[in-house]
Formats: C-alpha cells, structure tokens, sequence
C-alpha cells in the first residue's frame, strides 16, 4: 500500500503526460503481482466496493484528536482525507508494530467486510501506514482518487511494459478482471496473450489526421473515397452472439468507454452481430440536428422517455470492422464499404443509415463540394456537415493515427478579433510562460464601450508566438491579482487575439451570455488597434443563427 | 516581578524596559537583541545590536559595513549584563548562528526562542533545551497535521527522481539562508557527489558557510551553463525563480520546493510544485508541544504563525498561554528577492 501511495502522491503532482507513463511503467515494473494488478485496477476504474462515507472517516478522528485542533487544521487543509491522514495519532501502547497492509490486502479485504465492521478495519490500516498511506488509503476508500489519469494512460503505462500497442490491450480488456495475472504475464513474455471472450467487444478506433494545403499536391483524388464529416459524436455500435446465441449489443466511445446505458434507444437496433464505426446525431424528422441539440442528450444520468422523445438518436455508418464472425479490419476500405452497404441494407432499420460519399473527379470539385455541402448533396443537413473526410481507398483498419490513410478537411471555423484582457501563467513547461489568455470583445455600456470577455484560450499559438505574447504581457501588465494579470487593453493599447472556436452556446455563467466551443488562438494581430476588434453583437448575430436550430 | 514587566510586545518587538532593548526589533531602536540572521528578525539600522558573531556577519553581508551603530558578538552559553536584566544565548537549531535568548530578572527567566527546530541539521549547532518560567515559543508549524518526518528520506526522494529522469533538470526552490545549505549537506550525506548547482542569488551566504568550516562539497554556478549541460544535475534556487524566466535555461526541469509548507498538497500544487520536500527549519507540531512540555515553563507565549492551535493546546496541557500577536516575522520566504530583478541573474 505505501508504494502505491507514493505513485499516487507523485502522480496527482506530475503534469507531464511522458513523465506520469515513466512513473506509472516504472511502478508496474517495480512491483509484483498481484498488488500492481490491483493498482491498474484503481487507475482504471475498475475496482468495485462499497465506498466509505465522509462521515464514517470524520468519526474516526473525532474519537483520536481534539475537536478544535482537527477544526482549524481542517480549515487550512481543506480536504477531509488529508487533513486526516496528516493528523492521525497512531495508537498509543501498540509494541509489536505491525506491518503496514499490502494494496491487494486492502481491496480484498474491502471487497467481503460487512458495514459494521468496516470501522474498525480502517482504524487498524490507519495506524499501520504511514502519511502518504493514509491519505492513499482513504482516497481509495472513499472512492476519489482523483490524480489525473485517465484509463487510456494506465493502459498505455502497462503496454510500455512489453513493449506492446495499447490499442491490444484495449481490444482485450473487456475480457479481463482485476488483478489482470494474465496480462502481465503477457506483457512480461511469460504466456499467450489473452483471448477476448466478450461477445462484444471494443475495436480501438482509426483516426484521421487535419489536412494541410500543401497535402494535396501528393495526393491522387482517384485514391481517395470523400464522406462528408458530421458534426456529432463518434462511437462504435457492436453487436455479437454469447455462447448461448444470444445477441449482446454495446455502444462505446471512441475511446472504448461503454455508453450503452445512454442509449437504450439505439441498442435495440443493433441486431445483427457486426461491428458499425459511425457517428451519433441526433434526427428530427429526417434532418439532421446541430450539435448543441445532441449536447443535450450526452451525460445524462437518467434517461427519461421524454428525453428519448425530444431527441431521438440516429447513428450514420461510414465503416464496419466486423460482419457476424468475420474481421473486416485487414480489408481495404473500399470493399469494407461495399459490406457496409449490404449489412445496412440487411439491417433495414429507420435509426441506423449510411453516410453518403461524395463525388469527386479533383480537389478543385472537392473543394466546392466542402465550400458549399447544401448543393452538393448534404441537402438540408449541410448546417450539421463541418467538413469532409478523406478516405484511401486501400486502406485496411489501422488503430490510431497512421500517417497518409485518413485525412480531415474541416470547413472554416468561426473567427473572430478579441482583445487580450488577462493572461495567467500556465502549468507544467509552461509554468514560466503567461499561457492562459482571457479575451474580450466591444460592447455598448452606460460608459460607453468596454471589453466584455468572452472566453479563455491556451492553445493555438506557436512557441514563437508564446514567447512574444510573454512578452507583451510582463511589460503591459496594469495590475496583478494573484497569478492573474490584467493586460493592458484600451482603443489604442493592447494585443488584438484572432481566435478561432467551432460553436457558440448561450451560457449564465459567462458576464458577456455567450460561451464558446473549443476557442483557440489563430492568429497575433500586432497590424490591429484594439478598438477595431469585433463588438458582442457579432457573437450575438452568430448565436442566434445557432440557436435558431436548436429551438425548430 | 510579573514576566510582562520584563518583556512586552511593542509596535516595533518585544521589548525588554528592565534591560534597555528590543528583540528582534522590526523597526530601528537604540539596542536590539536579535536571534537569528533571517531579514524578518535581523533588520538594518539599530544602533547597537547584540548577536552571534555569525548573525552580524549574515547581516553584514546583506546590509554592508556599516548595518548598525556597533555590534557586539556573543558564544553560546556566554551571559551578560544589560541593565537590571541578565542575557544568554543558547543555540536554536534553526540556522548557522541561530540562538534562543535567555532573559533573567530577579529570580523570574523568559525563554525567547525565536525560530527554533529539534530537529537534528549538519549545519548548525542543534537545539538546546533550555527550562525557564515562560517560554516564548513560535507557531510557523503550529498545527497537529505538520508532521515533518526525516528530511533524509526527503533527500532520498529527490535523488530517486534524478535516476528516474536523468535527462532533465531538477531544480529545488530553497531559503537562501540556511534550508539551501542544508539540503546540498543533507544530498552529500546521501551520496550524492556530483557538482550541485547554485542560483547566484545564494552563492555569498553559501560561500559563508563553507567559511564557516560547513562541508558542501563542489558547487558551481548555474549562470553561464548551455542547457544540455544541466540535464541530470541538481540546482538550488530562491522558491521565487523557480517559476520564473530565470528556469527557462534548464532542460525540461522538475521543480522542487523544500518546505515544511509541502507537506500540504494544496500548497505545493498552488506553486506549480512537482516534486514536493518536506524538509523544516521549522519545529514540527510534536517538535513545538514536546519542546514546551520539556521547557517544564508555566506559561507560554505564542508568537507568529498558527497561533490558536497552539494556545489551545497549551490550555488542553494545564499551561497559562496567550497569543503575542506580534508583527512582521514570518515572511522570509515571501520576502526573498524580487525575482523580475534577478530574472537574468
């Protein structure tokens, strides 16, 4: 358990994602089975025990220490778990000291103990750890660990350890449970892989990489198939037959995640065993719905029969990476395309279709067909289109991003020219630099015109450019509060920002109403005065154009 | 005599009316006794000053020749007369020269520890227990959750974290007077035998230790180094220029921070720190509640820091004790120098 501490206490402080998998692979290495399974297990959210509660933990200290001393170091502390781990008084009169429980010791033990028991047993590993234990100990417990991992990472950790793909353990990892004897025995040489025996399992996805200009020149459109890209949700849609011929059916993220619960509406389409890789939207009446209306039905909870209602899902096909017991991924994708079209043909369901390719004899046509999808055959879902994707037509299904199969060639973001308000310091390499930027637009107020922000970008400038924005920063700051510095931006003084963003949302919690999607940093425009920057009536003009959709 | 007529907090310290003089005066007086060379304690223009031979050469060395009036060094265990009042120093185990002030009036003694560690330090002569009717104690650490364990293994974790990234920097934020010297002994202690970096900020107090005859082995200075030249090393710097323009010439650094204040995660994440040390000059909560206890004083006077808890504590004890409410200690480690003014240093 104290090694494990100390990973999590490491990791929860490493921003760097190279440097959280070299601490993470090192751990795996380190320790042996079966307590690094069952720490894959917590990184991965798949361990399963009845958490504690806050209260039980705040009991607890209340029977060993002061009241008033606990309060006031709660009060600086802040957090219920650490504050306790640092201040617990070990038992007084213990001699023999007993050693301190393993991390299997502890989930074991806290997979079969009763309620009532539970007390007790948390005192005793209380007194055995020492501070980092504890505080792991109750993070664990209470079921917040919290240490910014995600599963993907763990996995890709303990690929590192043979030298393996993730993507292979992600195909196998339905299969397997905690603490994963098996796959380390295969990372480490000593056996066979392990067989998926989920009848649905999860294919790690093909991703396609942003196209540059300069691309086309060595590309021959006679390779390449085009579909137009939707605006909504990638996700896999597999279905498969169990030993007893009964079909299991699940939907899963593009990262592998399971999203069936989501989504029982569209379960019971997915009839025949086969795996569809294609994009989730929302269809009212035939036409395809903008993205802020699917936005709605995404992290729900609960799904309620009104909800299923309103926003009724729909899944367009573009790929199939399996047809009942066959493996299509080797297959080039211009015969993976035919198949599809048949499976979806077969399947005949109202919920699920095929994405159309587009026609295209150059990537002068192409380029029309992008600039103008509503003419070119999107029809009237052409506002739910937000660009077109490029398929070769011999390639087989590659995990991950390989390089020259698939390309995405998104239509123009939306762009607007802001004012630099604040900028903050970043995290990690970038804690020296002012990385974090709040921009603002023009608006009409009782003082006449002032800069509203409208939102927060960190990314989309080059290291060139960080540095120049650095710069400007540290000699233009007028006040700091904090890590906060307020820039200069006045009519004549200040950095006009070109920033870029997919979607505007009409948000409460934003002074100006508006908040953006995905905004990023396209541009430095030092050529700018500050007062020709664009005013919030353009965003506004935008929204409603948005919100138009969302509300037919 | 009542322990407040021969010592009482005043606007500019605690002031001492029998003996004519302030102790560790924040503003300029006519006489100040000052425990430790620290700029929050030891400030310039008094016009005589009574301290270790080590703190009036750390306040020459910041302030320049003429810091004071007159000076007058005093040892360990030598006492003296100031007015109606007898003076002895003992060591506090904070820092290199570092001295709890004994003041005796009549029958009645008052401890003033300044700051103060039990801690064992290779730099410095370690505390001494001294009994006495009041103790003056501080309470930078005065809650039960600071708990600072061996700054050895603290050590050990930073050494481990240069094996595990060999090609990056690791770059320790340190209190130019005292925590920086101790960590590069504490790191020869360990092993470690490699040159050790230094921030020109604290290349003069660290040549003074080493005058002082404290082994630091080889050090240089990080100024003029190419990048690829400190992959894998370690440098000592003010907490300040670690996150600053000054660390943007070290390759891919980890940035560590020694400080009794990281064994509060929130407070190591709010500076960016990676990698947190738990390393004190600083009494830990059991190191202040033992100290009290073991001074067998009646009464305890509470100055800077967490003072509630630890009056409370006291009270919890059977012991007389009260807040000093005394300002202007305690921020040596805000107060360390600018660091836009040394960003090329």
């Amino acid at each position: 358990m104290n090694r494990f501490a100390e990973l999590l206490d490491r990791l929860a402080y490493e921003p760097g994602r190279n440097n959280k998998l070299r601490l993470l692979t090192g751990y795996f290495r380190e320790v042996g089975d079966p307590d690094r399974g069952y720490a894959l297990a917590a990184l991965t959210g798949a361990l399963s025990f009845k958490h504690a509660k806050p209260a039980l933990i705040r009991d607890l200290i209340a029977a060993r220490t002061d009241e008033v001393l606990f309060g006031l170091s709660y009060d600086y502390v802040g957090d219920l778990s650490e504050t306790v781990a640092l201040m617990w008084p070990k038992a007084e009169g213990v001699h023999n000291n007993p050693p301190p429980p393993t991390l299997t010791e502890v989930v074991t033990t806290l997979r079969t103990l009763g309620k009532t028991e539970l007390p007790k047993q948390l005192e005793r590993w209380l007194d055995e750890l020492d501070e980092t234990g504890r505080w792991a100990l109750l993070k664990l417990v209470t079921g917040a660990l919290r240490i910014g991992i995600s599963a993907r990472l763990a996995k890709t950790a303990a690929a590192a350890l043979g030298d393996k793909d993730p993507h292979e353990i992600e195909l196998i990892w339905p299969g397997l449970a905690p603490p994963y004897l098996d796959l380390f025995a295969w990372l480490e040489g000593r056996a066979e892989k392990p067989v998926n025996r989920d009848p649905a399992p999860f294919r790690p996805v093909m991703l396609a990489h942003a196209i540059e200009d300069s691309d086309f020149q060595n590309l021959d459109p006679a390779d390449y198939v085009a579909e137009w890209k939707w605006d909504g949700i990638r996700v896999q849609a597999v279905a498969g037959r169990d030993e007893h011929g009964h079909i299991t059916a699940r939907l899963y993220s593009r990262t592998g995640e399971d999203i069936t619960g989501s989504f029982p509406d569209l379960v019971l389409s997915l009839r025949l065993p086969g795996a569809i890789d294609g994009e989730l939207l929302i269809l009212r009446e035939g036409r395809v719905q903008s993205f802020n209306v699917l936005q709605q039905r995404l992290n729900r909870k609960a799904v309620s029969p009104k909800l299923i209602k309103e926003f009724p899902i729909h899944l367009r096909a573009y790929d199939l990476l399996g047809d009942d017991e066959n493996d299509l991924r080797e297959l080039p994708f211009a015969e993976r395309r035919e198949r599809l079209e048949t499976f979806v043909v077969k399947l005949d369901d109202p919920r699920i279709d095929l994405s159309p390719t587009v026609p295209f004899a150059s990537w002068d046509a192409l380029t029309a067909a992008r600039a103008d999808p509503a003419s070119a055959g999107a029809g009237e879902d052409a506002d739910a289109v937000e660009g077109v994707m490029l398929k070769r037509r011999d390639a087989p299904y590659l995990p991950g991003r390989p390089k020259g199969q698939w390309w995405k060639w998104k239509r123009d973001p939306h762009i607007i020219d802001a004012v630099l308000m604040y900028a903050q310091r970043g995290h990690g390499k970038r804690s020296s630099y002012y990385s974090d930027y709040t921009f603002g637009v023009w608006t009409e107020t009782e003082n006449g015109d002032e800069l509203v922000p409208v939102g927060k970008a960190y990314f989309g400038f080059t290291d060139e450019e960080l540095l120049q924005i650095d710069r400007f920063v540290r000699r233009n700051t007028t006040e700091k509060f904090g890590p906060v510095r307020h820039v200069v931006h006045e009519g004549d003084k200040g950095l006009v920002l070109e920033v870029a963003f997919e979607g505007l949302q009409r948000s409460p919690r934003h002074k100006s109403g508006v908040a953006m999607r995905f905004p990023r940093i396209s541009r430095l425009r030092w050529d700018k005065p500050p007062r020709e920057a664009d005013r919030l009536e353009t965003l506004e003009k935008m929204l409603k154009a948005e919100s138009a959709e969302i509300e037919a | 005599m009542r322990p407040q007529d021969i010592l009482l907090p005043t606007a500019d310290g605690l002031c001492c009316k029998p003996g004519g003089f302030h102790i560790d005066p924040v503003r300029s007086v006519d006489r100040a006794v000052i425990t430790h060379g620290h700029s929050d304690h030891a400030r310039a223009g008094h016009g005589a000053v009574l301290a270790t031979q080590e703190t009036l050469d750390m306040m020459r060395l910041r302030y320049g020749e003429n810091f004071a009036g007159s000076t007058q060094a005093i040892s360990y265990g030598e006492e003296i007369r100031l007015g109606d009042v007898k003076v002895k120093f003992h060591p506090a185990g904070h820092v290199l020269g570092s001295a709890q002030i004994a003041v005796t009036c009549k029958d009645t003694c008052i401890v003033a520890s300044g700051d103060y560690k039990d801690a064992p330090d290779p730099t410095c002569v370690p505390f001494e227990l001294v009994p006495c009717d009041v103790f003056i104690t501080e309470a930078t650490f005065g809650l039960p959750v600071f708990r600072h364990g061996d700054a050895a293994d603290e050590v050990k974790k930073l050494l481990a974290s240069v094996a595990l990234f060999p090609e990056r920097a690791h770059l320790v934020g340190a209190y130019s007077l005292g925590k920086a010297q101790r960590v590069m002994a504490l790191l020869r202690l360990a092993g470690y035998d490699a040159p050790i970096y230094l921030h020109g900020a604290m290349e003069k107090i660290t040549s003074y230790y080493r005058s002082r005859g404290v082994e630091l082995g080889e050090l240089r200075p990080a100024a003029g180094m190419k990048k690829a030249q400190l992959s894998g090393t370690i440098t000592l710097a003010p907490p300040s220029a670690t996150s600053d323009i000054w660390a943007r010439r070290f390759p891919d650094p980890v940035t560590a921070f020694a400080s009794g204040w990281m064994r509060v995660r929130a407070r190591a994440r709010q500076g960016g720190i990676e990698l947190p040390l738990v390393i004190s000059d600083h009494a830990d909560w059991d190191g202040l509640t033992a100290t009290i206890t073991a001074t067998g004083a009646g009464e305890i006077w509470v100055t800077h820091g967490q003072e509630d808890a630890l009056v409370h504590w006291c009270k919890t004890q059977g012991l007389r004790a009260k807040p000093l409410d005394l300002v202007g200690y305690g921020e040596e480690e805000e107060s360390e120098t600018p660091v836009e003014s040394e960003a090329e240093a």
